[in-house]
């Protein structure tokens, strides 16, 4: 199969070079892109259906769409790559970050040409230091190289991208909150509407995208939107980086169509589970999605599939839960990191996850009991999307209520009892 | 008018743009609510007012939305019954109460606590949540608001009204999760002097009135009535609360035209006076010994008839007593005899003020029609410290245009945080000229620092770029006359152009000049209005009624005709100069004062009688507006204290020989009052006469739920006491009484069933933040008459600063500057200590630093002030905070010396 | 007081963005890199420069999980403890860590040494379990490396 953004990657190694990147084709996007309107590029990217990789899978092309173009839009307008990569259990864009700061600044200013930014942020989270030494290398090489920078390439384009290390949240990944941290607030979802393509940073026109969305950009420019559907074993555009924790025998992450199997991933690329431990479970992507059992291994991992059942495919990054790992304990450890992390905007939020994540202590530390699982239905009934302020807490009760639901029994054996696997 | 369904039923809708949660309010259903408020819009924080919404009428699933964040929409579904709906709102009290105390028995704000309210409507009753509560250490934030942050149910209503409303900005929120903190950086005084209001924006006991719980009550006991404050010249409404003969605390009374939701703190903590251990409760008269000795009635009386029949008296008036009582000592001494009691000064400024109002051509502003300009020129004034609620107006204006930029953006206007975002810096335009910094610069697009003469002359360059007719001023530096062009323009641009000026820099000219501008931008076609902030609660009443100048009493006492001086609620000590008070206390024969509390003037009298404050007696005020407004009598004081006019009522029988007081009742009053003075003809009709009766019945100044009626007098006599009768209002001093809501202007507390809190104001109003049924109490005595009067003022020389002078102008603080509430413990502690405010240039050039004392010297009265630095402040002009203890009764802006008193007295030279 | 290189930095950061309030969280992270944490004073101080209140600075600050408002010891661990560092053994390293060093979670070590604090997922998961010491990343960690790694910090 095709590697398309982490074809440059060299494993345990340096990045390559500005000059190394453009020997390997690198940039050539980027011209082929200023000498098309920037409506014409959105429309590429619309065609080739590529999906935002941030987890919510939103089409990055009618995102693009709706931000307001020309005489009439506020300006300045921004672009901003989320690099935040805070997920439970994800770790792909820290891959792209790392291993080709190039491949996104190409993405960067081709994504800021669409849409006629001139200023362009990458979020970045804190811990990421070594990407972020690396993109600061890389951004000043493009800018000695008038790839970036006034006029840049003997264009009409300007565009400046700087990078911002995050104070740290989770939170901060959130689109809108991503916005609030980075004009020096709190990082506090905004309401939608308006959205950030209308009215985001500073009040300006503003999109943000994911680092492997924007990753993908200067192939599907280079290479055209037919191409870059054909990548894909079904109708969602593209490669994925796929990646796989836990107890496997070789956890890590892989490029790899978008719509590959899980079982292909688990089998094949993970080499399947470590000795003495079985398989029983996995989020299929990142901390909150539901839980996947055996029975739907067979399922291709893209937005619908996963979706199709009950579940999401998120950052495409699962972590496997073993037979000898507490269910309840699992689910604790991931509800005490959602609880920590609410933003304290919205009451659901704010109240309902430490409720649950103490709930879920109580129930592993032997003092369950039979009344907790009412008190856990009730949230994972409650704390869902619309009835709490953003996506947090309502991705926060996927893995719970899936749990719930699945390992019904294993909760029920944690009332009034100590836990079983300790 | 759309047409919303809820919960199958059609409803019209009064207005486009609203959102559910609103619209749903003003038609009377109860959903409950928190980060909501009616002042602040929409945050959709902590979801509770969750209602179900349908796609059609075919969707029987629908969705949970919250009502605050979703619009109303031409026959939009909803339903507020909703199975699931009331579930989850049940669900969300439940949230809220994981780590609320419960502390209803102890915490002040129990039995008018939003909180309360929508616990009980919610149904919430089960307690689930069996962990720990979080906890948190509570802050000291000053004498006014105690803090206790236990009971945060997190509604982020705290910071946004005081970083939003009031620009404040050391209140914010602190941590993240469950654990977030609403306090300062660190313990401290809370800036903003609007903090007050916390006490009644937060839902719960989080910010409580300090001073309320020194002597505290149930609020439900608490004796109420429609009141206004008396502490500056805007006449915000408000509630004061009485138990057992305790002025306790004061509440915002919602005015749409005047004060709406919010009040300021010296309006609010200032009321402390009425308790004050230096009120007179007694007549006093002077012994032979030459002190003043407590007397009875009957003394008492002898003594007035004695004066009163030796010889012709003059009366002197005052800005900060009621129209009834400055009418009564008008009456009593006649129109030719009656002087307003401020200096000459303040007494030529308001004529300025009260002839541009009425005779055109700028329509004067309430302070809601500041609010709504979309360009201000401030001109003079320190806004925020001379008339402090205007400034929160002044803050509302400045997004007005920039609202816009978030209406193109199709973003909803209730949706606060949304217009906000769009809006970010783009603000404006305010233009702010003063002489020094001011605390609403931080939202002014270009700020001018000038002496007042320059302002002037600015107003003026202002006037002439606009329409050339009006004159120029020679010899305009580039800045100001570029400035003036930009103003002039920005102010063309608008719809709703404002000028602000008034008392607060002591300069004709600067009124003039605004004049000019007013007069320019109405010849040429445009609604433009004018503020004229005025010193006191009814200066403008008294400027209405006409008195004469002290200059003419002072010279009826100096050449004998007038022998005895009836001074009504005046200290003249504060309202001019020492020496033309003295003249006058001096020269006349006999002294006859009435005033709340002891007090340098009342120390000089001969017969002293005790007069019922604000909280004490019915009155009406006219406000900088030239809005009419009758405050009713809270409760009966003790003591022989009567309200001013009902003693000169007295005197006024006694002198002439009457069996009975001309005025028996205020309408009586009122009546003769209307008679005499035209212009104040509206006045008697502000509320009701106090023969109005609703269902046969008078409107309660007690709650149904007042406790302990019977044992409140238990000491004196366990028998029930009657209460005392009032007959100057439709109210009574009982429980008894009306029980539903009365005309606007009666309303003693926002209550409604299941609305205990301040938040029940919307069931009184047409539509949410809109004008209480019935209209707002209060109306306009004038109008000006001819919008299109051409009254240019002509030239004004620019300031020229002297070799060995320096200007003093007066600096104005929100505590301390006002005579009545800085006899108030808690303004007190607030108020600065007096202080010269020079500018670093001529400190430099003097060579003095920061703290160091300096003589100033008015007319050879040397007041000793340490300096303080005022990086603003242009050369050769100092500030003087006027009224502070030690700097009242200057006559301000004057030419002063300055002297180091180390330095053998030497005066200093530039 | 700010250092001059501290005020460099921050100027210069300031740049960056429109409007000054958008460098606070960098201002924090300098100050912080300079002194191991983010002490009142400091708070204070970046206001004045940033021209912002104090409430406004510490508002950020205390929002962030990275910015330090308490003192640390001269080297801050973090530990991750989210959902594939607990599949994959947390409990013995947190343990092991706690053991060696005398401290709970959240605590320093009495001679300053070491301060040790629980992390969201670092991006480590498919070496997990992972810890970051000072920037630096350690992943795929048993109880038995820990010796050695510490020894690397004084
Ligand atoms: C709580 C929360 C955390 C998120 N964290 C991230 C993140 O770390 N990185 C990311 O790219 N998107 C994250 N997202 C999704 C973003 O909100 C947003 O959808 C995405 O950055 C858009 O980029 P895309 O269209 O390219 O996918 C998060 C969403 C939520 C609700
Ligand atoms: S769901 Fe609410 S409290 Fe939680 S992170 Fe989103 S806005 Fe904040
Ligand atoms: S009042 Fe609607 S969400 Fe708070």
């Amino acid at each position: 199969m095709e590697l398309v953004l982490t074809k440059n990657i060299r494993p345990e190694g340096e990045p390559l070079t500005l000059a190394e990147y453009e020997q390997a084709g690198g940039y050539e996007a980027l011209r082929r892109a200023l000498g098309m309107s920037p409506q014409e590029v959105q429309r590429m990217v619309t065609e080739a259906n590529l999906l935002g990789r941030g987890g919510a899978g939103f089409p990055t092309g009618r995102k693009w769409a709706s931000v307001p173009m020309g005489e009439r839009a506020r300006t300045p307008k921004y672009f901003v790559v989320n690099a935040d990569e805070m997920e439970p259990g994800a770790m792909k864009d820290r891959l792209l970050l790392e291993g080709d700061p190039h491949q996104l600044i190409e993405g960067i200013i081709i994504s800021a040409y669409a849409v006629e930014a001139s200023q362009a942020y990458i979020f970045l989270r804190w811990e990421y230091r070594l990407a972020a030494r690396r993109l600061v290398s890389a951004l000043s090489q493009a800018y000695h190289h008038n790839r970036l920078g006034r006029r840049l390439l003997g264009s009409s384009f300007s565009l400046d991208i700087h990078v911002h290390l995050s104070g740290g949240r989770y939170m901060c990944g959130e689109a809108e909150a991503l916005l609030s941290a980075l004009e020096g607030r709190r990082a506090v979802p905004r309401s939608k509407p308006p959205y950030p393509t209308v009215c985001g940073l500073w009040g300006k026109p503003t999109v943000v995208n994911n680092v492997e969305t924007v990753c993908n950009i200067p192939h599907i420019v280079k290479h055209g939107p037919e191409w870059f559907r054909s990548l894909s074993l079904t109708d969602e555009g593209g490669t994925k980086l796929y990646g796989v924790s836990g107890r496997v025998k070789r956890p890590g992450v892989w490029e790899l169509p978008m719509g590959t199997p899980i079982r292909r991933l688990l089998d094949d690329h993970a080499d399947g589970m470590q000795d003495g431990y079985g398989f029983r479970a996995l989020l299929p992507g990142g901390g909150s999605t539901a839980f996947v059992l055996e029975e739907h291994l067979d399922t291709p991992m893209d937005f619908a599939s996963m979706e199709a059942i009950g579940t999401r495919l998120g950052t495409g990054t699962m972590i496997v839960m073993d037979d000898r790992t507490c269910p309840v304990g699992m689910v604790r450890g991931l509800e005490g990191f959602f609880a920590r992390e609410s933003c304290g905007w919205c009451t659901p939020c704010r109240e309902g996850l430490p409720w649950v994540a103490r709930t879920l202590e109580a129930l592993e530390a032997g003092d369950g009991r039979p009344e907790d699982l009412e008190t856990l239905d009730h949230h994972a009934r409650w704390l869902r999307m619309g009835h709490t302020f953003c996506a947090l807490a309502p991705g926060a009760m996927m893995p719970l209520a899936s749990a719930l639901k699945h390992f019904r029994a294993e909760f029920e054996s944690h009332i009034g009892a100590r836990c079983p696997w300790s | 008018m759309p047409t919303i369904y809820v919960d199958g039923k059609p409803y019209e809708v009064a207005e486009e743009g609203k959102n559910l949660l609103d619209a749903c309010l003003s038609l009377g259903f109860d959903i409950p609510y928190f980060c909501w408020h009616p002042a602040m819009h929409s945050a959709g924080a902590c979801r509770q007012c969750a209602v179900k919404l349908f796609r059609d009428e075919a969707d029987t699933r629908g969705q949970i939305v919250m009502a605050c964040m979703t619009p109303v929409t031409e026959g939009v579904r909803i339903s507020i019954a909703d199975p699931e709906a009331v579930a989850f709102r049940a669900s969300v009290i439940e949230w809220l109460m994981v780590n609320h105390p419960h502390d209803c028995p102890v915490c002040d704000e129990g039995g008018e606590c939003h909180l309360q309210d929508m616990t009980v409507m919610t149904g919430h009753v089960r307690r689930r949540h069996r962990f720990r509560k979080r906890t948190h250490r509570n802050q000291h934030l000053g004498p006014l608001l105690h803090h206790e942050m236990n009971r945060c149910i997190q509604c982020f209503r705290c910071v946004r009204f005081y970083q939003e409303v009031t620009g404040g900005r050391d209140l914010d929120v602190f941590g993240w999760h469950d654990g977030i903190y609403f306090g300062r950086h660190e313990d401290g005084v809370l800036e903003s002097p609007f903090a007050g209001n916390l006490a009644e924006v937060c839902p719960t006991g989080v910010f409580t009135d300090k001073t309320f719980k020194r002597h505290y009550t149930r609020p439900w006991d608490l004796q109420t009535a429609p009141a206004v404050c008396v502490h500056c010249g805007l006449g915000c409404n408000t509630i004061p609360g009485e138990r057992y003969g305790l002025l306790r605390r004061i509440r915002n009374r919602f005015n749409a035209h005047v004060n709406g939701f919010f009040l300021c703190d010296r309006g609010r903590f200032g009321y402390e006076f009425v308790n004050s251990d230096r009120r007179l409760r007694e007549p006093l008269l002077r012994g032979e010994d030459g002190e003043l000795h407590p007397a009875g009635l009957a003394e008492t009386m002898e003594r007035l008839r004695a004066i009163l029949q030796a010889g012709e008296a003059i009366g002197i008036g005052s800005p900060r007593a009621s129209m009834e009582t400055n009418f009564a000592l008008r009456e009593f001494v006649g129109a030719e005899s009656f002087h307003d009691g401020t200096s000459r000064l303040d007494h030529d400024l308001m004529e300025t003020i009260r002839t541009v109002l009425l005779k055109g051509p700028g329509r004067s502003a309430s302070v809601q029609d500041v609010a709504e300009a979309d360009a201000v020129l401030v001109l003079g004034e320190d806004v925020q410290n001379t008339a402090p609620l205007l400034a929160l107006s002044l803050r509302k204006a400045v997004v007005q245009q920039a609202i816009g930029i978030a209406q193109r953006l199709n973003i909803h206007l209730y949706h606060d945080s949304a217009v906000r975002e769009a809006i970010q810096q783009d603000t404006g335009p305010l233009f702010i000229a003063t002489p020094d910094e001011t605390p609403l610069d931080d939202i002014a697009t270009l700020t001018y620092r000038r002496a007042p003469d320059d302002i002037a002359r600015l107003g003026l360059a202002v006037a002439n770029f606009i329409d050339p007719a009006a004159p120029r001023p020679d010899g305009l530096d580039g800045e100001t006359e570029g400035l003036a062009g930009r103003i002039a323009d920005e102010l063309w641009n608008a719809e709703r152009p404002l000028v602000v000026c008034g008392y607060g820099c002591g300069s004709r000219s600067v009124i003039e000049a605004a004049t000019n501008v007013v007069c320019a931008l109405e010849r040429l076609g445009k609604d433009a209005s004018l503020a004229c902030t005025v010193p006191e609660c009814n200066s403008m009443g008294l400027a209405l009624m006409g008195a004469r100048d002290p200059g003419s009493a002072i010279e009826a006492v100096r050449s004998g005709r007038a022998r005895a001086l009836v001074i009504a609620e005046n200290d003249l000590f504060r309202r001019m100069r020492a020496s033309d008070a003295e003249a006058l206390l001096s020269g006349a024969e006999h002294v006859v004062v009435l005033d709340h509390l002891a007090n340098r003037t009342a120390e000089r009298a001969e017969v002293v009688l005790p007069a019922a404050t604000f909280a004490e007696c019915t009155g009406t005020f006219v406000n900088s507006e030239g809005r009419g407004q009758r405050s009713i009598q809270t409760f009966v004081p003790e003591g022989s204290v009567q309200a001013s006019w009902r003693w000169l009522g007295r005197m006024i029988a006694l002198r002439d020989g009457l069996a009975e007081r001309p005025w028996g009742a205020l309408d009586d009053l009122l009546a003769a009052l209307a008679r005499a003075v035209p212009v104040c003809a509206r006045i008697r009709d502000l509320v009701p006469p106090s023969s109005y009766r609703l269902h046969g019945q008078r409107v309660p100044r007690q709650s149904p739920r007042y406790s302990g009626r019977a044992a409140v007098h238990a000491h004196e006599d366990v028998r029930e006491v009657a209460p005392p009768l009032d007959p100057d209002s439709p109210m009574s001093f009982t429980m008894e009484g009306y029980g539903g809501q009365p005309p606007s202007a009666l309303i003693a507390r926002f209550w409604a069933p299941g609305w205990n809190s301040p938040q029940a104001v919307t069931k009184f109003e047409r539509g949410v933040a809109g004008p209480l049924q019935g209209g707002d109490p209060g109306r306009r005595l004038i109008e000006p008459e001819d919008r299109n009067r051409l009254c240019y003022a002509g030239h004004i020389p620019p300031f020229e600063p002297r070799p060995d002078e320096w200007l003093a102008v007066p600096a104005y603080h929100v505590f301390g500057s006002e005579e009545l509430s800085a006899a108030t413990p808690a303004v007190a502690t607030l108020t600065p200590a007096a202080y010269l405010g020079l500018s670093p240039h001529d400190a430099e050039r003097m060579q003095v630093e920061e703290g160091q004392e300096l003589g100033l010297d008015v007319e050879h009265e040397v007041h000793p002030l340490p300096m303080r630095l005022r990086p603003q402040l242009p050369p050769g002009v100092v500030t003087v905070p006027l009224g502070l203890p030690g700097l009242e009764g200057l006559e301000l802006p004057t030419w002063v010396k300055l002297v180091v008193p180390g330095l053998s007295e030497r005066a200093l030279r530039t | 007081m700010l250092t001059d290189r501290e005020r460099q930095r921050i100027e210069a950061e300031v740049r960056l963005y429109p409007h000054p309030r958008a460098a606070v969280p960098e201002a924090l992270k300098i100050v912080q890199d300079h002194r191991g944490w983010v002490p009142d004073e400091a708070v204070r101080e970046i206001a004045e420069l940033l021209g912002l209140s104090p409430a406004t600075v510490d508002s950020t600050a205390t929002f962030y999980n990275m910015i330090l408002r308490e003192p640390t010891g001269r080297h801050v661990i973090f530990i991750c403890d989210n959902v594939s560092c607990w599949v994959t053994g947390y409990h013995a390293i947190r343990d092991h860590l706690c053991e060696r060093l005398g401290v709970a979670l959240g605590e320093t070590t009495e001679d300053k040494r070491f301060t040790l604090l629980p992390a969201a997922c670092l991006g480590e998961c498919d070496r997990a379990p992972a810890m970051l010491i000072d920037g630096d990343v350690y992943g795929n960690l048993t109880p038995e490396m820990l010796n050695d790694i510490l020894a690397r910090y004084d």
